[in-house]
């Protein structure tokens, strides 16, 4: 059965804790899914490649963040409800408290020190080129056939054309496209 | 204090918003917090989301500057909770549903149909982040030059943000 675990012995809360911080602390670069999968299913075994793609897929389709989901499917794998709350608070710790102390000293600094700004205007010219660069490399790994490059486009449009809600978009197009893609009888 | 209400209002709403990842909920999150509740500009907003690109672990964290940004210490842990709860509770409810539903047709139908529809959303997110942040053809030069490498070689981001860094001292000084 692709749910089953590979660790023979129960592992610990403040091991999922542990596993979970580094992989927090240590992902740079948006790529916490790539991280995710190395220590998960390479060097810690707790999950199978199976089980890691069906979690990943479950945690794509559901709102929250796919490293954060990730975290809390595993963690309920490994040690139900508790578990899933150590990775949660494990891979979201180091990350949150870094861009709390660096909003404090952004606010405390930027209006003074322009070199602040310009490094900042830098950095968040080269962050455009960066998320667009994840948008398409999803794109590629998601969209497969005509009809999804159309809902994909749809979506697009009513939120960055009509200036309508993400949730409308999400809500309308997702519907439409369900029902289209509804489960049929092979023929 | 209605402060903070607004606050976990807003991060409860951004967070059931990221299907697909959390660039997706950026139009919203700069409506919301720029136009709306006016915490902060959007050149600001855009320079803590480009902080959050250079932080490790999930990359929406930047919502834990807005807290702090808005209400200290206290702001950026209610925001954080109130972030990640709600969508974690539902993920941890549906994981042990999902299980049991792996025969149901439907979840196929779903999962391409959300698929696509997310696809369309992080790109409005770009669009939307970019408005904010490329101004001028050397912060556009800067962007294409990012995403030309990363489409080249597949590196790790970091070094190329550390590189616009000392880049935006020179050009935007």
């Amino acid at each position: 059965m692709s749910n089953e675990l590979h660790p023979e012995t129960e592992v610990s809360l403040g091991r999922i804790f542990l596993a979970f911080l580094t992989i927090g602390a240590t992902s740079f670069g948006g790529g916490v899914v790539g991280y995710l999968r190395s220590s998960l299913v390479g060097s810690l075994k707790w999950v199978d490649d199976e089980t890691f793609v069906e979690l990943l897929s479950i945690s794509q389709c559901l709102p929250g963040l796919n490293a954060s989901n990730m975290a809390i499917l595993v963690g309920d794998r490994l040690r139900g409800g508790p578990g899933a709350l150590c990775a949660l608070i494990g891979i979201c710790l180091p990350g949150g408290l870094i861009m709390a102390a660096a909003a404090a000293a952004y606010h405390a600094t930027h209006r003074d020190y322009p070199i602040v700004t310009a490094v900042l205007h830098g950095v968040s010219a080269a962050a455009v080129g960066m998320v667009l660069y994840v948008a398409i490399q999803l794109g590629a790994k998601t969209i497969r056939r005509p009809s999804e490059i159309f809902f994909a486009a749809v979506a697009l449009f009513i939120v960055a054309g009509l200036h309508q809600s993400v949730l409308l978009a999400l809500v309308a197009v997702g519907a439409v496209a369900t029902i289209c893609y509804r489960p049929r009888r092979d023929p | 204090m209605k402060e903070m209400i607004g606050l976990v209002g807003v991060s409860a709403y951004l967070s059931l918003l990221t299907v697909g990842g959390g660039m997706a909920a950026f139009p919203e999150m700069k409506d919301l917090t720029v136009r709306v509740f006016h915490w902060l500009t959007d050149s600001e907003l855009v320079h803590l989301y480009s902080l959050g690109q250079m932080a490790p672990g999930p990359n929406m964290m930047m919502i834990a500057a807005i807290g702090e940004w808005v209400a200290g210490p206290s702001g950026a842990l209610l925001v954080t909770i109130a972030f990640f709860l709600p969508a974690g509770m539902l993920t941890w409810w549906v994981g042990r549903l999902w299980t049991n539903l792996a025969d149901w047709p439907w979840r196929a139908s779903i999962q391409r149909a959300l698929g696509a529809v997310s696809i369309g959303l992080l790109l409005a997110g770009v669009i939307s982040i970019a408005k904010a942040a490329v101004a001028g053809w050397t912060g556009g030069a800067i962007a294409a030059a990012v995403f030309a490498v990363l489409m080249l070689t597949h590196m790790n981001p970091l070094p190329l943000m550390l590189l616009a860094a000392g880049a935006g001292v020179f050009l935007f000084r």
